[in-house]
């Protein structure tokens, strides 16, 4: 289970994935966006501000994405979808 | 998945003149060609929409499809030569620092005909790394003698390889210049060689890269190189241990040098192409694809920094196996600009079916006859710079400094999967060395309308072109008359380029300027010119062109400023003109002194607002405010990160130029702590570099006044753009810049 404090930030990015942060959550965005390029999430825009696909960078030049099913119709959705992924990947912890 | 490319080989005409197009159509049979005039190049319906106009010309029509390819990595070619088609037997020896022996075959130096396997190569192999000639008898038989010793990349070696025709003798020399006490890559061997009679042929000499074939009168290689090679040398006989020493160096005794075919000497001629043979046989050759020139040598002793004084320790070329100069396409269709044709921003519009590719270029006014009092500075060596970035797909930092997802586009998508495109001077080669030559002879596939690039903030996720789109967008919806011209024209033609204009309008991120470029602008505003400066991080980074070969520029990452790769030492002056690269701050000519601001911070995720300074107040700069109230925010809206103040920012500083009597009329606050001080501020590290902390993070608003009535006036911010079409253009950020513009284009002194 994570931490009171983490929890916190938890919570903090939930509401405001992309924006001001506090220290603590801002420690943790490093560790999980700072991933290297292999097998990490980005997303590929298919409808202009609409719509993105989720996806996952090689770590090798000139090698495909590999294109995810997954697809978001808001910036803040796909946010708490891969801070969920990566939470798991890094702590094993599946958060709700 | 793209199927259509292309580009122009001029980034901008006048009425009357000619550019030419050349596309790569993998979509159907034909693709549609029209030409558009670029409104507003940013598809998010939160804003004013994307809007282009075709405009009907000549060269307007359906085209062939054909698909072009672009062959990357480069190389040295040397021409035709009877001595070297009848070469039998031969010593081949040069200097080499490899920087990926590990990835496979690479030809250093290469006599080599590869329809049939035919003639001889010294090569790094793919079978260990170590140094190899490889003898071919073009009826099937190949033979590949290595070291068996893998070479150390980065580090230097002098490598030779002899072959005695009539004995089938082979010598192999691996001589290590370091002295790692337990390594052992160090070696000569000693073979025979199993292939037969290695027959001559006529193809061309090559060096970083062998021969495969000829495509439309381009030479095709494979086997690229990457890393450096110095002093190559061939001679037409078996030379002894004692005559390989010797000729390291030139000149060398007669008798040495009647066996000597070619000794060329990659120290002369580095702004150019040329390859220089020191030899009497003068088999000069040329570089192909611009490896990079001006590095250090062998023999470089850390003494001299400057190539210029100290030539002959900088006789080494870096070759790349994703070096592009010129794809050298076809050409497809022509458009002759025509007489009366508005200047603006324009693109060649290519689609076939759901394929869809635009070439921007700028039409100008006709020459010598300005159409309108504003110009509109369209940032072509900018746009160069970052032409075909991937940090997107290449650099893990990407998520940290968006503080989000990262998001790609089709053209992200494509040139990943096709780095024979060539890179940006923001990424490195895939030797991990950085790119810092950067060309238009390509397509260049983030200068495109409907674009967005990860690093532009949220709502639209602009950056450059698109950006850039909305002063355009914003200057036709005021209904103010503009003309275009690029950086490069003012590179070319200096002051007469702007000279006729009462005001200049920037883009959102002029960074990269030539001197010419710089002292145009200079002279401008000492002559009474006025700027508006609508951006940030301008300035910034100093660049050159190629003397010989049009379309290329230079950048020199030196020891300051934000970068993202860092030239080795001793190699941070231009191999195009000897000039001292890196920052212009460092220059002695830092953005203050131009622009009154100056790169100070950046962060990619949100943006903010501007809040009024006293100075805003005073009699002189009260007409940027007409309108807008004491204590408004200016600009807490926009389509780059939802506020005016955003991504790089720029600030006054009167110790690094700002004008002793500039206005700082406004600055920005409530950055997020992904906005962090440029590393150029910091010289010790130290916490507290962000936005919540520190208060070097804020875009500045200044005006100042220049001689004869000239003035600059700065927003600091590159996402000012992204708020003048908030609220139907019916917004604060609208109104200033609206109030200035119409008061500098009144010759009025203030």
């Amino acid at each position: 289970m994570p931490s009171e404090a983490e929890s916190r930030a938890i919570e903090e990015f939930r509401k405001t994935p992309i924006g001001h942060h506090s220290g603590e959550l801002q420690v943790i965005l490093n560790e999980l966006r700072g991933l290297p390029m292999d097998d990490k999430h980005c997303l590929v825009c298919t409808k202009a501000n609409r719509e993105w696909q989720l996806a996952k960078t090689t770590g090798v030049r000139g090698k495909p994405l590999k294109m995810l099913s997954k697809k978001f119709t808001s910036l803040e959705e796909a946010e708490w979808y891969v801070f969920k992924l990566r939470w798991k990947q890094l702590r094993g912890e599946t958060l709700r | 998945m793209m199927k259509i490319t292309g580009y122009a080989d001029k980034i901008s005409a006048a009425p009357g003149e000619t550019i030419k197009f050349m596309v790569n159509s993998e979509a159907g049979k034909r693709y549609r060609a029209d030409i558009v005039r670029v409104i507003c190049g940013d598809e998010n319906p939160d804003g004013p929409g994307y809007q282009e106009k075709v405009v009907k010309t000549a060269a307007n029509g359906t085209y062939k499809s054909r698909k072009q390819v672009i062959h990357a990595g480069s190389f040295v070619e040397i021409g035709a030569s009877d001595m070297l088609d009848g070469l039998e037997s031969f010593t081949m020896q040069a200097f080499i620092w490899p920087t990926t022996p590990e990835i496979g075959t690479q030809a250093i130096i290469s006599k080599w005909r590869d329809a049939d396997k035919a003639g001889a190569a010294l090569i790094i192999t793919k079978e260990n790394g170590s140094v190899a000639l490889c003898l071919g008898n073009g009826k099937g038989k190949v033979q590949t003698v290595h070291t068996g010793k893998p070479l150390i990349a980065h580090e230097w070696y002098f490598v030779a390889a002899t072959y005695d025709a009539k004995s089938k003798a082979i010598t192999l020399v691996q001589e290590p210049l370091h002295g790692f006490e337990t390594k052992s890559d160090r070696a000569v061997v000693r073979r025979k060689s199993t292939v037969g009679k290695v027959p001559n042929h006529t193809m061309p000499l090559t060096m970083g890269a062998y021969y495969k074939k000829t495509d439309k009168g381009r030479t095709v290689c494979g086997g690229h190189y990457n890393g450096k090679i110095d002093s190559p040398r061939i001679a037409n006989r078996v030379l002894s241990a004692t005559e390989m020493e010797a000729l390291k160096t030139w000149p060398v005794n007669t008798e040495l040098t009647n066996s000597v075919i070619g000794a060329w000497d990659f120290s002369a001629d580095i702004k150019g192409l040329k390859v220089s043979d020191l030899s009497a046989n003068l088999l000069h050759g040329e570089i192909v694809n611009l490896p990079a020139r001006a590095m250090t040598g062998w023999n470089w002793t850390g003494e001299e920094m400057n190539w210029t004084n100290a030539p002959g320790q900088y006789g080494a070329i870096h070759f790349h196996d994703d070096d592009i100069y010129d794809a050298g396409w076809e050409v497809d269709f022509e458009l002759t600009i025509p007489k009366g044709l508005k200047s603006g921003v324009y693109a060649a519009r290519l689609r076939a079916g759901e394929h869809e590719d635009h070439i921007p270029f700028a039409v100008r006014a006709p020459r010598g006859k300005p159409t309108a009092k504003v110009l509109y500075l369209m940032p072509s060596a900018s746009y160069q710079a970052y032409a075909n970035e991937h940090m997107n797909t290449d650099a893990p930092v990407g998520q940290l400094l968006a503080g989000r997802l990262v998001q790609l586009d089709k053209f992200n998508l494509y040139l990943n999967e096709h780095r024979e495109y060539g890179g940006s001077c923001y990424d490195s080669h895939s030797d991990g060395s950085g790119i810092c030559y950067s060309s238009r002879m390509r397509p260049i596939l983030n200068m495109r309308p409907k674009h967005r690039m990860w690093i532009g903030a949220t709502e639209s996720t602009l950056w450059q072109f698109n950006a850039d789109t909305h002063i355009t967008d914003w200057l036709e919806a005021m209904n103010i008359d503009y003309d275009v011209i690029s950086d490069e024209d003012l590179h070319y033609e200096g002051l007469a380029a702007i000279e006729d204009y009462s005001v200049v309008v920037s883009s959102t991120h002029p960074e990269y300027h030539s001197v010419e470029m710089w002292d145009a602008m200079d002279a401008y505003q000492r002559r009474g010119g006025r700027l508006m400066y609508l951006g940030a991080n301008g300035w910034y980074w100093r660049i050159q062109y190629h003397s010989e070969v049009p379309g290329v520029i230079e950048v020199r990452r030196n020891e300051d400023g934000i970068r993202t790769w860092e030239a080795r030492t001793g190699e941070y002056y231009f191999s195009f003109s000897g000039e001292y690269g890196g920052l212009w701050r460092r220059n002695g000519r830092a953005p203050q002194k131009l622009l009154g601001v100056g790169f100070t911070a950046q962060g990619f995720d949100i943006s903010s607002y501007y809040k009024r300074n006293p100075d805003s107040h005073k009699a002189k700069v009260k007409f940027i405010f007409d309108g807008i109230g004491r204590d408004e925010k200016i600009g807490d809206f926009g389509l780059i990160g939802n506020g005016a103040a955003g991504l790089e920012l720029d600030r006054a500083d009167r110790a690094l130029g700002t004008p002793p009597d500039a206005y700082v009329v406004a600055s920005s606050v409530e950055h997020t702590d992904i906005y962090l001080v440029v590393c150029e501020e910091m010289l010790v590290s130290t916490p507290g570099v962000g936005g919540h902390e520190n208060e070097l993070v804020r875009a500045d608003i200044t005006f100042h006044e220049t001689q004869n009535g000239g003035a600059v006036w700065s927003t600091g911010s590159i996402a000012w753009a992204g708020s003048l079409a908030h609220n139907n253009y019916k917004n604060n950020v609208s109104r200033m810049t609206k109030n200035v513009l119409k008061r500098f284009i009144n010759p009025k002194p203030f």
